[in-house]
């Protein structure tokens, strides 16, 4: 008799077969590579590391400074510079300041990383709709797995620590990036580009002197939402061992301490809010001459 | 000056993704209505024969949707053909390599846009060496021959603004810089100023018959307006949908047109300003006063009622007469016969 009330599923030893030999196969793989992707991730780590002790080891007057000057720099806003001190002042002054490092060096490494990968990944997206056929699924993947499914490969090859921390948020922050950079040089003005092949430019002058600057602004779009991404991965980091305020937060969890929650959150939200406002008024000022007015 | 005349030969455009198939239908006589209702295939340009003189300006005229940015798209081959050539210096631009393609295109031609499709982001300076950058001529060189081609198109403390801060006649202006600054013999401008008011249109017009008065350009000039055609074309071919209906001179044109459709467009024309003196004059005995044979009719008129003479006498640049126009017959032949 058809049962209309148990889904027929496969048998419990066979699902258990199943996984078993997922398990066995994925596990025999990191044997066999696990240390060669370590070394291949060496480099990463090395400049993480040195980042990370740069940010630390350096007089916090100094870090201030520089942080204000680069604020001033995207934004030309002296409140949005004013309003950056006084938190890091405040975050200082609550005994943040080296898990606060700590995140920025996190954060910044893997912008850095998405920006390296992402924006060839949108360019060669950009070129070929087969191209964008194939990304797109993987992109969408990337971003509604759950993160702690693709944790559990990533500790299984790499273990724990910051490397797999760093991986778990670039793939996860990477999308928005690739998506811009790809959208930005479809949208770019059809007019413009025949007028670039008008004058022979070649495909890659035609990408430097016409599609790219005029991505630029969906582009760095697509910048601001990865860090924002990478930032909300600070806590999930901090599950495979990386150091900052997200770490903080997860022991907060773990022991019901509701004001170290809260500040530490505060600390992520106030580092947050400044690279969302620098960017954007970057963004802004990269888009002023960009819009085409006829007449 | 330039050396070399275009010449179109055989050339066939029809869009779709098989439009090989339906050339010999439509040299059969297919419409491009029935090919589009039959085989969703859209006719462009079928069976174009156009001698386009060196040194000279030919005028593409017809209306909206008639076909004339897809000839024009064809001499740099922004357009692949159906079927067809367009030889240039002896070479088949549509037979081109990639590298030959883009090598003729950065040397030997230039082209202004009817919408002008200036770098946005981009200062006038920036958008005007744009081709010799494409070229890779070094910087400093460009930015002089930039210059020079941005104060002759009366742009001169402009040069730092961008294209969203000029208006429309400027910005085409700078269009216009950007094609002259790459001294390519072939000029290509796709309804350049129909986008611009009447009275700066006119005057861009003057800025163009100017330069080309001094470069001698090979220049392909699109528009649909028959008054900016007979003004600026030494040569005119008229296109009604993707073929030509007629070509010749803006006289021609005038006095025969070859049919109805093109006599209504011709209906309106000023002729003063299109025939020539040695087209209506009449033998007689020669009198003092003289005017050149290629004078317009309104010039005519005008040195007659100037100087109060009721006749003159029409010679050739050594100064033989060739024949006798009075008052008269000029205004005569200036007024549109009903
Ligand atoms: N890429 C294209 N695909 C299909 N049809 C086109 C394409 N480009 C132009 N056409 C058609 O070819 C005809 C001529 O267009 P066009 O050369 O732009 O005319 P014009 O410049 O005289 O207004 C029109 O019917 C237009 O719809
Ligand atoms: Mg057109």
């Amino acid at each position: 008799m058809w049962d209309w009330y148990e889904f027929p599923s496969i048998g419990r030893t066979d699902l258990r077969d199943l996984k078993k030999a997922g398990d066995e196969a994925f596990k025999a793989f990191s044997r066999a590579y696990g240390e060669s992707l370590e070394n291949f991730f060496q480099p990463l780590l090395s400049f993480l590391v040195w980042f990370e002790k740069l940010l630390i080891n350096s007089p916090w007057p100094v870090v201030m400074a520089v942080i204000a000057l680069l604020v001033w720099a995207g934004s030309r806003s002296w409140q949005l510079v004013l309003a950056t001190l006084a938190s890091l002042a405040l975050i200082g002054y609550l005994g943040m300041w080296e898990n606060t490092m700590y995140t920025l060096a996190l954060v910044s490494v893997a912008t850095l990383v998405c920006i390296v990968i992402g924006i060839p990944f949108g360019i060669l997206m950009s070129k070929s709709d087969r191209m964008q056929a194939i990304v797109t699924p993987v992109l969408d993947f990337m971003q509604t797995v759950p993160a702690f499914v693709y944790l559990i490969p990533i500790i299984l090859l790499l273990g724990l620590g910051k490397i797999p921390g760093l991986i778990a948020v670039c793939v996860y922050a990477i999308p928005p990036i690739v998506r811009l950079t790809n959208l930005g040089i479809r949208l770019v003005d059809k007019d413009v580009l025949e007028a670039a092949d008008a004058f022979g430019a070649s495909p890659r002058q035609k990408l430097w002197t016409v599609q790219m600057p005029l991505a630029l602004p969906n582009i760095f779009a697509g910048v601001n939402q990865t860090i924002m991404m990478a930032l909300a991965m600070v806590v999930v980091a901090a599950l495979i061992g990386v150091r900052g305020l997200g770490m903080e937060v997860l022991k907060a969890v773990n022991n019901q301490y509701i004001t170290l929650g809260f500040m530490n959150g505060l600390a992520i939200m106030a580092i947050a809010i400044v690279f969302d406002r620098t960017s954007q008024k970057f963004g802004k000022r990269l888009q002023k001459h960009s819009e085409i007015i006829h007449g | 000056m330039a050396s070399h005349g275009i010449e179109i030969r055989n050339l066939y455009k029809i869009f779709g993704p098989k439009g090989h198939k339906y050339v010999d239908a439509v040299r059969g006589g297919m419409s491009k209505t029935e090919l589009n209702e039959k085989y969703g295939h859209v006719l462009g340009l079928k069976d174009i024969n156009i001698s386009m003189p060196a040194g000279k300006i030919q005028v593409v005229m017809g209306l909206s949707g008639s076909g004339k940015s897809t000839l024009i798209r064809h001499i740099n081959r922004l357009i692949e053909p159906t079927v067809g050539e367009v030889i240039y210096e002896g070479q088949d631009v549509c037979k081109m390599s990639k590298a030959e393609l883009l090598q003729f295109r950065r040397m030997k031609t230039a082209m202004v846009f009817q919408k002008f499709a200036l770098l946005p982001h981009r200062t006038v300076l920036a958008n005007t060496l744009y081709g010799l950058e494409i070229q890779r001529v070094p910087h400093k060189e460009a930015e002089e021959r930039a210059r020079r081609w941005i104060s002759r198109v009366g742009l001169e403390g402009f040069e730092d603004h961008y294209p969203n801060q000029l208006s429309g006649g400027m910005q085409q202006r700078v269009g216009l810089a950007r094609a002259l600054t790459n001294d390519a013999d072939i000029l290509l401008m796709d309804e350049a100023f129909s986008a611009l008011d009447p009275l700066i249109r006119m005057d861009m017009q003057g800025v163009l018959l100017d330069i080309q008065q001094e470069l001698h350009k090979t220049v392909v000039f699109i528009t649909h307006d028959l008054d900016e055609a007979l003004r600026l074309g030494d040569r005119i071919a008229i296109l009604r949908d993707g073929a030509v209906i007629q070509q010749g001179t803006g006289q021609d044109i005038v006095l025969n047109p070859q049919d109805d459709y093109i006599a209504e467009f011709v209906k309106e024309v000023n002729r003063g300003r299109v025939i020539r003196a040695d087209t209506v004059m009449k033998p007689g005995e020669p009198v003092d006063l003289t005017i050149e044979s290629g004078a317009l009719l309104e010039d005519v008129a005008k040195r007659l009622t100037e100087t109060g003479a009721s006749e003159l006498t029409v010679v050739d640049s050594t100064g033989k007469p060739l024949g006798q126009l009075t008052l008269h017959d000029t205004i005569g032949a200036m007024v549109t016969p009903s």
